[in-house]
């Protein structure tokens, strides 16, 4: 695939993460592929331990190089990100390439006033006056929604509710314009009230910068309204990538399935809920085959044996990683077909 | 935060006075035999007793010694502030031995303690951020040697080879800086070394350990996340975290040694304050034990209230609790 054409701004191919542990090598991420665009919002969806956090990590550098193992490309601007000196990779990150994490309480120094750590992202890759960085600071957190911006900048973080802290946060990674923002699951630790109010902010930050945004979450109704990609994973492999039209009318994986069953909704009652049995595999030992086939309720022969690739069935079909024969995918899909109300795209 | 310090400074008192009477009780109240005993000297008559008696004030009841004991303790008595009493032995006043004995047990803490605050903390900075390197097998196999070693063969062997073999310090005992600073330098150097190696490896341990820890924190993500160096992500995010409870060892450790340096102090024949209690515990002569008992339990006190303060300044959520 050519890079960098018309707001291409991330090109990912063949990443793949392994971690050697004393039990032996875990593979956390495997072979994942997908590409980005200004203005585009990627939903990436999955279990807890299906290798979400830890694309992004390795995308942002954010991992050990000397614990991990990490191949692949990553190219961003034309470089590849993953053979990048880390002092050069240190220059994108927090600068082109900014990330907000799942738990603000956490993710925040509490011995630091909320507006001294905005105005030291302000000052890490810019040479300005601590004036003029708290001055951005204050900027930013008025930007974000933060009342009395100005005084709550002097605040400590336990200061701040959970909302404030994930606005801040979002302040933080907004203060150089960057290309690319990675939210990995911002709403997560939430209250549901806050956690609609942080996902409009996304969406508003999105289209006034005009930036490509990785949203990765396990809440598929969070991807439902702001996607415009979405990629499902499993054990660290994409199971299914596509429009995100394409993905909640069509859904063309068992994986993809069983998450929309499990998923509740104002028309299904909870009693109609159908949560996918079993666990996620460990990734230590991974099952031969598909990854997904010993929770698969669709699987058959070639399932235990053969690990499906990821192609598109059809050239007008999304692609997907899974054995069956598509009259069934079109089949089993329809049933869960979601439209959504509010089309993003 | 004045209402912090305030609340602190308040309790520092409380603690103080139930050290007061703790003490009291236990050096005045429970022993069996009769103090005035130690002070008559031998044979000596019913009415020399009795008049002892009345002199210390030891015929009046307990509660009335005791506010003597706490009111000379506060106010001062004849020796000026804080009144301790004169001793068994020479009838001198406890608080002038104390005086002159206390300065070379806090130069010695002094000295120690700075080596062993930048030893220790640099060591274990070192030894986590090259963590599972040559570095930090040295740095940890270092702190092993350290807490393992007894403090008395180490300035033992320390004397025999850097001062009777080597000829490069002076020997045991203790020189007054205001005599002779050089002379002083070279009779402190080694126990400041002896001493200061045991808590430098404990000091490169916790500083270690915790460093590692916080460099775990989600937070330390989030700083490397927006580009910062990672001289800063350590030195100014990761340590700052990490420094607490090192605060709160080394305000203890220091108050601790108040009157718990003895071994360095007899290997060196430093006649400090741990020296002076040991040896007048010997000599049954109770108002100096009690004398050093009570200041070391002060300084005790007094190290947690700097403690405290200084966590409010180190940690903005103790100012808010």
């Amino acid at each position: 695939m050519s890079t960098s054409h018309d707001g291409t701004l991330l090109d990912v191919r063949g990443l793949t993460v392994r971690f050697p542990t004393s039990d032996g090598v875990v593979q956390a991420v495997s072979d994942v592929s997908f590409s980005l665009s200004r203005g585009e919002t990627l939903g990436v969806v999955g279990e807890s331990g299906s290798g979400k956090s830890v694309s992004n990590l390795a995308i942002m550098g954010l991992l050990n190089r000397q614990r991990t193992a990490i191949s692949g490309q990553v190219e961003f601007m034309g470089r590849d990100l993953l053979t990048l000196p880390p002092d050069d990779l240190r220059h994108i990150r927090g600068k082109d390439i900014a990330m907000v994490f799942q738990d603000p309480f956490a993710c925040l120094h509490p011995m630091y006033r909320v507006g001294a750590q905005i105005a030291e992202a302000v000052t890490a890759h810019q040479d300005v006056s601590k004036d003029a960085a708290w001055a951005r600071a204050v900027e930013l957190l008025d930007h974000v929604g933060i009342p009395n911006a100005k005084s709550r900048a002097r605040d400590y973080p336990h200061q701040f509710s959970g909302g404030m802290r994930q606005r801040a946060m979002i302040a933080m990674a907004l203060v150089h314009n960057p290309s690319i923002l990675i939210c990995d699951e911002p709403t997560t630790a939430l209250d549901v009230t806050v956690q609609a109010q942080i996902i409009e902010l996304i969406e508003e930050v999105k289209r006034e910068f005009d930036i490509g945004v990785i949203l990765v979450t396990h809440d598929l109704g969070v991807v439902a309204e702001t996607a415009n990609a979405v990629m499902v994973m499993y054990a660290g492999r994409i199971m299914e990538y596509g429009p995100a039209r394409q993905i909640f009318e069509q859904p063309q994986h068992p994986y993809t399935w069983g998450l929309l069953d499990s998923m509740p909704s104002i028309e299904r009652r909870l009693t109609a809920l159908v949560p996918i049995e079993g666990s996620p595999p460990s990734l230590l030992a991974p099952p031969p085959g598909c990854p997904f086939h010993p929770r698969c309720r669709y699987r058959f022969e070639p399932c235990p044996v053969d690990r499906p690739p990821l192609v598109s069935p059809l050239p007008e079909a999304h692609p997907d990683a899974c054995h069956l024969a598509w009259d069934e995918k079109v089949r089993e899909g329809a049933k869960r077909s979601v439209t959504r109300l509010g089309d993003a795209a | 935060m004045t209402l912090y310090i305030a609340r602190r400074l308040v309790w520092t008192v409380v603690v103080v006075a139930c050290v007061l009477a703790i003490t009291f009780a236990v050096f005045y109240l429970l022993p069996a035999g009769d103090p005035a005993l130690r002070f008559a000297g031998k044979n000596p008559t019913d009415a020399e007793l009795a008049l002892i008696h009345q002199r210390l004030g030891l015929d009046k009841p307990w509660y009335v010694q005791f506010g003597k004991f706490s009111k000379n303790f506060f106010v001062g008595d004849q020796f000026g502030w804080p009144g301790l009493g004169y001793t068994y032995a020479g009838q001198t006043s406890v608080k002038a031995l104390i005086v002159q004995r206390a300065p070379r047990t806090l130069l010695l803490i002094a000295g120690a303690a700075i080596l062993w605050l930048v030893v220790g903390v640099s060591i274990g900075v070192l030894s986590a951020v090259k963590r599972r390197t040559i570095v930090d097998r040295l740095a940890m196999g270092f702190a092993l040697v350290g807490i393992s070693t007894p403090v008395f063969w180490l300035g033992l062997m320390a004397l025999y080879i850097f001062w009777r073999q080597l000829g490069w310090t002076g020997g045991t005992g203790y020189v007054s800086p205001i005599d002779s600073p050089t002379g002083f330098i070279s009779h402190m150097i080694l126990p400041w070394i002896v001493l200061a190696l045991l808590y430098a490896a404990f000091y490169a341990r916790m500083t270690r350990n915790n460093l590692l820890e916080t460099l775990g924190e989600d937070y330390i993500r989030t700083a490397r996340a927006k580009g910062l160096p990672e001289r800063t992500v350590i030195f100014k995010h990761g340590l700052r975290a990490s420094l607490t409870p090192i605060v709160t060892m080394f305000g203890l450790d220091i108050a601790l040694l108040v009157g718990g340096a003895i071994i360095t102090e007899s290997v060196f024949n430093i006649q400090g304050l741990g020296y002076l209690a040991i040896n007048s515990a010997l000599q049954q002569d109770l108002p100096i034990v009690v004398g050093v008992v009570l200041l070391g339990s002060v300084a005790v006190a007094l190290a947690n209230l700097i403690v405290d303060i200084l966590y409010a300044f180190i940690d903005p959520r103790v100012r808010y609790a």
